[in-house]
């Protein structure tokens, strides 16, 4: 079949199953756009941004698994896409950016929208591609899907120049692509399960800590055997939330910077780590000196540079999260006997103290609404069953701590980045994959004008999203920090000047709602999720000085928790 | 410490600016790098000398072995290797220093390739140390301009670097 290279990207696309397609036109993407124009197989959505499209792609790939797909033009339009492809980056999240470029012999002469996208993506692509010819079309994008979606996932960028778009050759799309260079995912050595096993029996103060990895592995069913088996207490990363479920006796809810008492205590005190598709990253860490002084680490990812990068392991198993545990979980099978829940008796009892604290109670306020009653009340109106977008900061926080997660996929943040602006595009991509779901993007004040502008598509998709916006009328975090480290000079944290938020969600064809007393905000939650189709703007006025509990500020370690002032203190 | 790295890296247009790259990226030293075309014309072959401690190697090579371009690495510094770097100095010397130029030239197997009146053109091609002394001695005539062309080198050992060792 003859095709001109535009048409094979469309082509291409099919044969990988993409549905959906993000992006935004422009001069050098345009062969492909009327590519996309001669057919129905393959949907484009129009964003109003180029990061929108990115973060759309990227909230379809989390809630799917599946690989979000951008097509963006040259220059600004890659620039533009470049906060949305390091936030996958950072993730690990499989993304496909197809990005126009002007024409070859232009390439190099500071032509109109010209930018270098092979080189400024690089630092944050899993890998990325110039075409040269289209010949090279077809199997490029199959290197790219095949990149993307295996191993430690990761966006890969295809540039492709505007005049190899309108070049014809005969399209054959390869049913395999040999790349000699990149190296399959290692699966585990049976000699490191036995070892990692035999650790793990003889641990009598353990703690299985849980990240990203176990989501993109689709590893939960073989996790939550894992630690019920063992009886072993567990924990989620930020990224990692909803592998284990929030309700269940063994789960001492999320570690880290805002982690909860039990669960950095439990880090700290560990005789043993059972890592998983974790990275130690510093938010989990703390400062690295007073990080787990007796533990022994036991470390599971399929990324060999994580191990030892941070934290240096005594155990470590390369391998996809899903195959080292149910390897795990049979070699726990066959030495059953020697499972023995008394040796970590008396360390439960030493958590349940912990826990006892209740480190993420907050005062509850009948004249000024909380942000955490906000999400306990959208915890309830959804019965924990929506899909949750987050953009960042104390809101952020706020979700993580008090959603409970029974499932992954569920929650969608911005955990290594920490992109502000990823929550409604994020929202959009999930809707995209779920129509029947609710999806809610928590947001606040500061973080939803980073992308507003993606109301419009929400209104011309019919995207009925529910935007819980926790307005507080400051950048809550970096107020939270200037209040605690800067001796409370609360520079450039005020957010002045904020736009009627209703009217102008009506002004984009929604529908706004304000809500500023506690009393009134269950009756609005259940208004506006049982308006199925619509997409509500909630603006919730929130209370300016409450803070996010409890925080292990830079540089402590996880035994010096900044606890609520007016909380339960530790005997 | 000191580690040289091997590197085979596809012959295609953006490969060394990504192993360049991560480098600077993720803060490790560059002391020399070299890169040239192999037997096999679809592979460069690159070699980097750098410095640090073991965590810091490792981690250099995990990181490199990532990047979908590398093909296969090895630190040849683990194994019995020979490394040689060549270096051009251009300097002047007198009829009373020409004499103990050829002596240092002698004495280190060095070679005189261009001569012009007072100017001359020294070659030595050696290890990274006996390279470094050349230039100490050559410090006492007016050295004018200095190339090094930065360590390559290979395992004196049957441990080979080649395709399928990634």
């Amino acid at each position: 079949m003859q095709l001109t290279g535009a048409d094979i990207v469309v082509e291409s696309l099919k044969h990988e199953g993409v549905e959906l397609v993000f992006g935004y036109p422009g001069g050098a993407a345009l062969h492909i756009y009327d590519a996309f124009h001669r057919q129905d197989d393959v949907e484009h959505i129009l964003v109003r941004h180029e990061q929108g499209a990115t973060h759309a792609a990227d909230g379809f790939a989390r809630a799917t698994g599946k690989p979000g797909v951008v097509l963006v033009t040259s220059g600004p339009g890659v620039t533009n896409a470049i906060t949305g492809i390091a936030t996958a980056y950072m993730d690990s999240i499989p993304m496909v950016v197809l990005s126009g470029q002007v024409m070859k012999p232009l390439i190099g002469y500071d032509a109109f929208q010209e930018i270098d996208a092979v080189g400024i993506s690089r630092p944050c692509v899993k890998h990325n591609f110039l075409i040269q010819s289209v010949e090279e079309i077809a199997p490029t994008i199959k290197k790219a899907f095949h990149v993307a979606s295996t191993g430690r996932p990761g966006p890969v960028l295809v540039d492709i120049p505007k005049d190899i778009t309108a070049e014809v050759t005969t399209f054959v799309y390869p049913e395999s692509i040999e790349m000699r260079s990149y190296p399959p995912v290692k699966s585990a050595q049976p000699s490191e399960i036995v070892a990692a096993v035999e650790a793990i029996l003889n641990s009598s103060q353990p703690i299985v800590y849980t990240g990203g990895g176990v989501v993109l592995a689709n590893a939960q069913e073989e996790l939550r055997q894992f630690v019920r088996t063992l009886g072993f207490p567990c924990t989620n990363t930020l990224m990692g939330l909803g592998a284990y479920p929030h309700d269940d006796p063994l789960f001492l809810g999320m570690l880290g910077m805002h982690g909860t008492y039990e669960a950095n205590m439990a880090m700290n005190k560990a005789d043993l780590i059972i890592a998983i598709g974790a990275r130690f990253d510093d938010r989990i860490t703390g400062t690295l000196n007073g990080f787990a002084p007796d533990a022994k680490v036991l470390h599971v990812d399929i990324d060999p540079s994580v191990i030892d990068k941070n934290i240096m392991s005594d155990i470590a198993i390369v391998g996809d999260a899903k195959n080292v545990l149910t390897m795990m979980n049979q070699e726990l099978a066959r030495r059953a006997e020697d499972v023995n829940h008394e040796l970590s008796r008396d360390w439960w009892a030493q958590i349940q103290d912990w826990r006892g604290l209740d480190s993420l109670w907050y005062e509850p306020s009948d004249s000024v609404i909380k942000p955490q009653f906000v999400v306990q009340k959208l915890f309830e109106a959804t019965a924990g069953q929506a899909y949750v977008t987050s953009d960042v900061g104390q809101h952020q926080m706020y979700a993580a701590q008090f959603y409970g997660f029974s499932d992954t996929h569920r929650w969608i943040n911005s955990g290594g980045l920490g992109t502000m602006g990823f929550g409604l595009p994020a929202a959009m991509g999930v809707k995209f994959a779920h129509r029947d779901a609710d999806v809610a993007c928590v947001t606040g004040e500061g973080s939803i004008q980073m992308c507003i502008q993606e109301l419009a598509t929400c209104k011309q998709y019919d995207l009925p999203i529910k935007v819980i916006n926790l307005n507080n009328r400051y950048l809550g975090m970096v107020r939270q920090w200037q209040e605690f480290s800067y001796e409370k000079r609360y520079s450039h944290s005020y957010m002045d000047s904020l736009p009627d938020f209703v009217k102008l969600a009506e002004s984009y064809g929604h529908v706004g709602m304000l809500i500023d007393k506690p009393a009134d905000v269950e009756a609005a939650l259940k208004e506006a999720f049982a308006m199925q189709d619509r997409l509500v703007f909630m603006d919730f006025i929130t209370d300016q000085t409450e803070n996010v509990y409890p925080m292990i500020e830079a540089g402590k370690s996880h035994s010096e928790m900044r606890l609520r002032p007016n909380g339960p203190k530790p005997e | 410490m000191r580690h040289i790295i091997s590197v085979l890296l596809e012959n295609e247009s953006g490969a060394l600016s990504r192993v360049a790259g991560l480098f600077s990226a993720r803060g490790y030293n560059i002391d020399t790098l070299t890169v040239a075309p192999t037997n096999d014309p679809t592979l460069s072959r690159l070699t980097i000398s750098t410095t640090g401690d073991d965590r810091r190697i490792d981690q250099i090579e995990k990181q490199l072995g990532k990047l979908v371009d590398v093909v296969a690495l090895q630190d040849i510094t683990v194994n019995r290797h020979l490394e040689r770097e060549v270096v051009l100095v251009k300097l002047i010397a007198d009829a009373q220093k020409k004499a103990d130029l050829d002596r240092v030239a002698d004495a280190f197997h060095a070679q005189l390739i261009d001569i012009s009146e007072s100017q001359y053109i020294v070659e030595l091609s050696g290890s990274n140390e006996k390279v470094d002394e050349l230039l100490k001695v050559l410090a006492s005539f007016q050295i004018i301009e200095v190339a090094r062309s930065g360590v390559t080198g290979m395992t004196s050992t049957e441990r080979v670097l080649k395709v399928d060792n990634k």
